[in-house]
């Protein structure tokens, strides 16, 4: 699994740093989305899909 | 447009019982979850209660947010919404880039790691008013001495505004949202709390302190209008919804003594139980609203250029279809998706916020009054029915 981010539709709401703290985190200057891992482990597909699902601008997919 | 359209309805906000939804929501959604409404001007438009069509109305670029497109969708909106359109700074009704403009210039001051690390701070506010109550003794009204002063001392505080004002942006905010105020009262609160903000805005380009108006004013990218503006929204958003999730989830666990129970036993739930309030309540009980830039098709209808849809996020919340026994609370639930905030890109800036506000807020009352107890009878707390934010205007208890 592949996590992609498109910083440009980002709206800062942080659901995806408060959904996978350990996956995703939020610019200090614009609260934009920063990618922590861009390849989850298989643990960690799971919560990657639910960060993904709750974003609320559509800035997240996965491949 | 696989489904014959049914006949329209009018909205209505008038609930059976006081925590859930009116039930005619709950009907129109099991007939069609996107069905013809008609408007408080005459406009012939929709009304979305599923909780797919939604986030996919809230989600869309072809729906725009702008109040000169929107319709009332009950008389007591019609008078608002000129005045909303008429503000600069208001970006919850800008599309974007416009739009794009304000939210970027906020985001970052409302991340999870920034309100994070505002908790002792808020930990200590919530406990300087739990001091008070308790030295007050009971009864005493907690949307009063405990709901509204948290939240509102916190926005203060982020903005730069004197909490000593408060009493003065309170009321205004309150007959803001008020669909009891007249055009007169309306018109008079707006004035009155813009022209508050506008004096503190000059104040601090002479004067900054180390707040989110003097942050904006220090990056030179807006007006001086448009920060009046911006701290307006920020102002009535940050304290008048949170207040309300903090006083009506109180009184919705008084009524549940078992979800109360397994709480009190297990703070850790705090994180689900936050979650499943602000979906079982979904405060605002009215809106959003969009409008079609362009024809539209979607969860199987065409809305036409123009038309207007209301999003019910109320329904949404309690729709069979994204949870399981939807009118049932359950702290422990995991259930992400609520819409008590919203969806797409005008999906509450202070979410993060408000959330860390009620963790500590709700367990930090059960903690210190363990016998905590409504002070008269639960049907004679009186609902705020005719606001744009639900909620209960006053909570006697009693510990």
């Amino acid at each position: 699994m592949k996590i992609h981010a498109d910083a440009g539709r980002c709206v800062g709401a942080g659901m995806c740093a408060l959904t996978a703290p350990e996956l995703f985190d939020q610019s200090e200057e614009d609260g934009t989305v920063l990618v922590l891992r861009a390849e989850p482990s298989t643990a960690q597909e799971a919560t990657a899909r639910r960060a993904v699902q709750v974003c609320p601008s559509g800035a997240l997919s996965i491949s | 447009m696989d489904q014959a359209t049914p006949p329209p309805v009018t909205l209505t906000l008038s609930r059976e019982t006081p925590l859930d939804p009116p039930a005619a929501l709950g009907r129109w959604r099991e007939e069609s979850p996107l069905r013809p409404m008609a408007y408080a001007d005459g406009h012939m438009g929709w009304l979305a209660t599923g909780h797919a069509v939604v986030r996919a109305v809230l989600a869309d670029p072809r729906f725009s947010a702008r109040a000169e497109h929107l319709h009332p969708a009950l008389p007591e909106q019609k008078r608002r919404m000129s005045v909303v359109s008429s503000t600069p700074g208001f970006f919850l009704r800008e599309d974007p880039p416009e739009h794009t403009r304000f939210r970027r210039l906020l985001t970052g001051q409302f991340t999870v790691r920034r309100m994070k690390a505002l908790e002792p701070r808020i930990e200590k506010i919530t406990s300087d008013m739990l001091d008070a109550m308790e030295a007050a003794g009971p009864p005493a009204d907690l949307v009063r001495d405990f709901a509204l002063p948290i939240p509102s001392l916190v926005i203060c505080e982020l903005l730069g505004v004197p909490y000593a004002d408060h009493d003065r942006f309170q009321r205004d905010s309150s007959a803001l949202l008020s669909f009891d105020s007249t055009a007169e009262q309306f018109a008079q609160a707006i004035r009155s709390l813009m022209g508050y903000l506008r004096g503190l805005v000059e104040r601090r380009r002479e004067e900054p302190d180390d707040g989110l108006i003097s942050g904006l004013l220090s990056t030179g990218e807006l007006t001086d209008d448009e920060v009046t503006g911006v701290a307006v929204l920020l102002l009535i958003a940050g304290h008048e919804t949170t207040a309300n999730m903090l006083a009506l989830g109180t009184y919705t666990l008084l009524g549940e003594p078992e979800q109360l129970a397994a709480l009190r036993k297990d703070p850790s739930l705090i994180d689900t139980a936050v979650e499943e309030l602000l979906r079982y309540l979904t405060i605002v009980h009215l809106g959003p609203i969009r409008t079609a830039l362009e024809d539209a098709e979607i969860g199987g209808r065409l809305v036409k250029a123009g038309q207007s849809v209301t999003l019910s996020l109320s329904a949404a919340d309690r729709d069979p279809a994204k949870f399981g026994e939807p009118d049932t609370l359950d702290v422990g639930r995991e259930a992400p998706g609520h819409v008590a905030f919203g969806h797409g890109i005008h999906q509450c800036l202070g979410q993060q916020l408000a959330r860390v506000e009620m963790r500590i807020g709700y367990l930090a009352l059960l903690n210190r009054f363990p016998g905590l107890s409504l002070a008269v009878p639960r049907e004679e707390v009186v609902m705020r029915s005719n606001s744009a934010i639900y909620g209960v205007q006053r909570l006697p208890v009693t510990w």
